[in-house]
């Protein structure tokens, strides 16, 4: 074995002190210090931690930290290496039941810790699901494939057209739904994608993770696990969904159109919400309650189209007061063939960037506006400036969230780079991504303190 | 070495002996919790200290199992899984934020509250650790929403002194963030108000030293003195609590939990030794009848078509709102279900306490056994059980009831449970109960319930914070005890002194402004009593105050009475000024202060004529209070005939 993995992620003096003693990772020792014996097993080191410090995991469970300077003299009694194992039962088939299959893409659906960066790293397989959700086996015969093992903010284009073709190869092999396990920052980007990459599905793709890691025992993973399966395995939406908490409290989970779908809150539960419009459906551990009735609905044919393109040559531009013409010229003179603007109001930018966003419709260079507030459309002709900027060839897109907008860009520039499909396709409503009409209870944004919302709040659990 | 546990009956808890404890092979050990006194939570800003049964919404959640860092599943956690709750969080939201409700990750711990924890483990001359790492403890039982405790090691080992030279030793202090205090805990449902989650404390956890029930009370109470007399923790109901370890020889560490009284530990842990002592002398009796955990048999069955019409009124409600009654057959353990275990306390208490918590049926009687024939069931129906069963004469049969699947769990636990009588004591925690017995609580964890926060990073303890900490701290309460001792101050003040947080005012009123001990003890301790009586808090004055005061006093420019009077001046003023320096008296003034009150005594109607000089002292005090001195009139008022 290499000295770095029998040391693991110890440095400097710490390292030094180590090897002087031949006290590998994982050697149970008793360690010296001018004023103490400390019993217990040598931890490897996050890689990010100072130089100066041994771990020590004391029998009590404890881990403490001791200075590599002070420490006289390490006695070894032996070797105990941890192995961080969910136990793996194979998943029980059982004929007659729906066929789901889940693919995993990293996040913390599926997780255990990383002693070298003392963080959560991902792991997934059918067995270990089994082992840690066995609840899944009432619903369904899961098989599962590891497409990718990242973190969602480096889920990208590779990834997501890697994934549409994996979905597709399954629903041609007879799938009855698919489930894509994903870390949550970015769902909502790959939600949008794959609403776009495979269009008229036959089967539910419901996408899923979680927000307290499944390492814990609070954790959202094994619940949002079961409500997403169940979606795949016997729901009749035939839609991409994001499947995730409604409340806070274990009690339902909501399925949200892959188009309308935003992260709101960077750490809460019920993260996820369906913007300007209501979910698809509540899903609990015994019933999934549909919101509406104009979804997709599931079919028995396999006919659905696969559009597995992409240009990243796309940005967003998120506007704010006083920004320079410079921003968007960057953009264009660095190749970009795409920007959406997310910009004030009904859908604003000031007047300093009107060269600019000139000179990018004179150098085909596509120019979208969507609203920053997330809620209400693009109505540029609202005010002067709208008109002014429609003008100059900026296009709105109706209440198409900003995110949703730069993948969709990204997507029609890459079928083709006439402007003018580009455009068609931009304004053809192809996964509800734009709606027709807000109904009003589309947004809802209780505000607390007041007493009616109070009142709710204390007899309802949210 | 083979122990005959037939050897020694426990006696009635006064009469035991150290000889006694010391036979029985007495183990205990303390892990003593302590809130500290900061303005913030420990691992999020919300204020501590603030408690209120009110609420202004509620959230449910579930726990699940996970793993340990080191790959395997801790035993409690199974357990709790087993009993699936639903847990009902209260939230006020005054004193809970999202940290609290896991929807927000930790922030950085408390930096008061670690400088608290250090402060104290020095005072034990304890090792601090040169980075703190802090770790999550599993607790399924909802008690923290996270599933764990988030808690730290501060130091390791330390001491601290007991009777006759010895000393006990302390294995380490941890700093971890407080549960949520339960509410009810109904069927499958449990309810918590989290107002007490989050707040700071410390846990001290000593070697199992102590060799008797008293002991563990003494060491307890030191050990409790000696935090409060850094005045940096919180005291009150709640603040301060318990967890007691019991072990006899042969038997298993027990942990008693929430002890909310030092004086129930001696009676709490002089049970649990029994409790243990007599399942060991259990498990003795079911070797002699051939039982062992190889040959154990047992089996259960389902029986609610036979006690459709049972006479029992437990059972036929229980038939009538269709649920299930399991029978459970106990090879060869006849009348064992009466072996005593604690004070008026039997074997079925151990079991009836599994069923309650393990399979959540909580409402007593949750069983009934063959063994109580008389109390219960007709004996008819027992026959029919018993032919069903096919009991034997020697047998015992348990009936526990519920729905489908509790009465289930219930019949498997009881199994487990009996089958564990062939073992000894089984690891658990227990839970301590206003009579001095306890009762089950869980499946004693062990260490595979600890893995590493992955939220936070180890915290490095400077030299410059560990020195700057160590140059600023007082003395242990022990030593203060001592050093007053020595100034004759008297036992009931020195320990009052000691626990107050004006040790060090008093050090410095005694060795730079230089006034006798025992005015000074006066002045801190007694004096604000007195004051208290009188709606003033001492409290308000700072130390600084005190000193100015008490050095006016040294340099002769106030009387004994006056100091006194400008401290009752200050409080009422909200600050000392000079100007409320008493104007001593002067001659003139005097001889006009007698002559009024002469003429007044003159006009007082007075029965009891001894009282007179008093009425007469009073009279002249009301204006000349704290500006001269109540002897030296007393001596001139003696002169003067009334």
């Amino acid at each position: 074995m290499e000295e770095k993995e029998l040391y693991k992620g110890y440095r400097g003096k710490a390292l030094e002190l180590l090897k002087s003693f031949n006290a590998l990772v994982w050697s149970d020792v008793e360690v010296k210090t001018a004023t103490s014996n400390f019993i217990g097993i040598i931890l490897p080191r996050s890689e990010q931690a100072d130089p100066n410090h041994i771990v020590l995991k004391m029998r009590t469970g404890y881990n403490i930290g001791i200075r590599a300077d002070k420490i006289k003299e390490i006695t070894i009694f032996g070797h105990k290496e941890a192995h961080y194992k969910i136990p793996e039962k194979e998943f029980p088939y059982t004929s007659g039941m729906p066929r789901v299959m889940l693919f995993g893409t990293g996040g913390t659906i599926a997780s255990r810790l990383d002693y070298r960066t003392g963080a959560v790293i991902p792991a997934f397989s059918p067995g270990e699901l089994y082992g840690s959700v066995p609840e899944l086996a009432d619903i369904c015969n899961l098989e599962t494939e590891k497409l990718y093992g990242v973190f969602s903010e480096n889920m990208g284009p590779e990834q997501w057209i890697g994934t549409a073709k994996a979905i597709a190869r399954e629903i041609e092999k007879g799938v009855d739904g698919i489930v894509i396990g994903h870390g949550t920052d970015t769902m909502h980007h790959t939600a949008a994608i794959l609403s776009f990459m495979i269009q008229n599905s036959p089967v539910p793709i419901v996408m899923v993770g979680s927000q307290r890691s499944s390492d814990r025992p609070s954790s959202d993973a094994a619940l949002n696990l079961i409500h997403s399966v169940k979606t795949a395995a016997e729901s009749d939406i035939a839609e991409v969904m994001v499947c995730m908490f409604g409340p806070t409290s274990d009690v339902y989970g909501l399925l949200h159109r892959g188009t309308r779908v935003r992260k709101m809150h960077s750490s809460y539960r019920s993260t996820f919400r369906t913007i300007g419009d209501i979910p698809i459906a509540m899903v609990n551990k015994n019933m999934i309650k549909p919101l509406r009735n104009d979804y997709k609905k599931r079919r028995n044919d396999r006919t659905f189209k696969l559009l597995p393109y992409f240009d990243d040559r796309v940005s967003i531009v998120y506007y704010y007061p006083n920004m320079k013409a410079d921003i968007i010229d960057t953009l264009v003179d660095s190749g970009y063939k795409g920007i959406i603007i997310a910009g004030t109001g009904l859908g604003h930018v000031n007047k300093p960037l009107y060269p600019a966003l000139k000179r990018a419709k004179e150098l085909d260079v596509a120019v979208y506006m969507t609203v920053q507030t997330l809620w209400g459309y693009a109505q540029m002709y609202v005010y002067d400036t709208g008109r002014d900027l429609m003008e100059l060839g900026v296009i709105p897109l109706a209440n198409m969230l900003p995110e949703v907008a730069y993948v969709k860009l990204g997507w029609a520039l890459g079928q083709t780079q006439d402007l003018n499909e580009v455009k068609n396709i931009m304004l053809t409503t192809y996964a509800g991504e734009m709606t027709l009409r807000e109904p009003s209870n589309g947004y809802l944004i209780f505000q607390g303190g007041i007493p009616e919302v109070e009142e709710f709040i204390s007899t309802i659990k949210k | 070495m083979e122990i005959n546990y037939f050897d020694f009956d426990f006696k009635p808890f006064e009469e035991m002996t150290r000889e006694d404890y010391e036979k029985i092979g007495f183990k205990s050990g303390l892990e003593v919790h302590q809130q500290l006194l900061t303005e913030r939570k420990l691992f999020c800003r919300c204020p501590a200290g603030h408690y209120s049964d009110e609420y202004n919404a509620e959230i449910l959640r579930h726990m699940r199992p996970t793993l340990s860092e080191l790959g395997e599943y801790d035993g409690t956690a199974l357990m709790e899984f087993k009993t699936k709750k639903e847990i009902i969080y209260r939230i006020n939201y005054d004193t809970v934020c999202t940290y609290e409700m896991d929807d927000t990750p930790p922030f950085m711990m408390n930096e008061q509250a670690l400088d608290i924890a250090i402060e104290i483990s020095m005072l034990y001359g304890a090792n601090i650790v040169d980075e703190v790492h802090i770790a999550r403890k599993q607790y399924l039982d909802g008690s923290i929403p996270t599933g764990f405790q988030r808690t730290a090691i501060v130091s390791v080992g330390g001491s601290l002194p007991y009777k006759n030279n010895r000393r006990i030793n302390l294995i380490q202090m941890s700093i971890e963030e407080d549960s949520c205090r339960e509410v009810s805990d109904i069927g499958h449902k449990r309810v918590y108000i989290t107002d007490r989650l989050g707040m700071p404390l410390i846990e001290t956890v000593t070697e199992p030293e102590m060799k008797t029930p008293q002991e563990v009370a003494d060491v307890n109470r030191i050990i409790s003195k000696t935090v409060k007399s850094t005045g940096k923790v919180r005291t009150g109901i709640g603040a301060a609590r318990e967890d007691v370890n019991v072990s006899v020889t042969g038997g298993t560490r027990i942990e008693i939990k929430g002890v909310p009284r030092i004086e129930l530990i001696p009676k709490l842990t002089y049970n649990e030794a029994m409790r243990q002592w007599n399942l060991l002398r259990l498990r003795e009796e079911l070797k002699n009848r051939g039982i062992t955990e190889n040959t154990f048999s047992a089996k259960y069955d389902d029986v609610t078509k036979l006690m459709k019409k049972s006479r029992f009124q437990p059972i036929s409600d229980a038939v009538a709102n269709g649920w299930k009654v399991k029978c459970v057959l106990l090879r060869g353990f006849k009348d064992l279900l009466r072996w005593k275990t604690q004070t008026d306390t039997f074997f079925s208490r151990e079991i009836s306490d599994r069923v309650r918590v393990i399979a959540c049926l909580n409402v007593l009687p949750n069983i009934v056994h063959s063994d109580s024939m008389s109390e219960s069931m007709p004996s008819s129906e027992w026959s029919i059980l018993r032919k069903f069963m096919g009991a034997s004469e020697n047998d015992t049969m348990v009936l526990v009831w519920g729905d489908d699947q509790d009465s289930e769990t219930g019949a498997k636990e009881i199994i487990i449970r009996a089958k564990e009588a062939t073992i000894g004591v089984p690891s658990e925690t227990r839970q301590a109960l206003d009579d001095g017995t306890n009762g089950f609580e869980r499946i004693l964890p062990g260490p595979e319930r600890m893995y590493p926060d992955t939220d936070l990073p180890p915290i490095v303890i400077t030299e410059e914070r560990f020195n700057k900490i160590k140059n600023n701290i007082s003395k242990p309460f022990w030593d203060k005890l001592t050093y007053y001792n020595s100034l004759n101050l008297n036992e009931k003040i020195s320990e009052e002194l000691a626990l107050s947080k004006y040790t060090n005012t008093f050090e410095i009123l005694v060795n730079k402004v230089k006034i006798t001990p025992n005015f000074a003890a006066f002045i801190l301790i007694e004096f604000p009593k007195r004051l208290k009586k009188e709606g003033l808090d001492f409290s308000l004055l700072s130390e600084q105050e005190i000193i100015a005061i008490c050095t006016l006093y040294k340099s002769g420019k106030l009387i004994r009475e006056g100091v006194l009077e400008i401290i009752r001046a200050s409080i009422s003023n909200g600050k000392y000024t000079e100007d409320l320096i008493p104007v001593s008296c002067s001659e003139d003034e005097l001889t006009n202060r007698l002559k009024e009150a002469k003429e007044q005594l003159k006009s007082t109607k007075i029965i009891n004529l001894t009282a007179k000089e008093k009425i007469f002292m009073g009279l002249i005090m009301k204006n000349l209070r704290g500006r001269i001195s109540g002897k030296e009139l007393h001596g001139i008022v003696k002169e003067i005939k009334l």
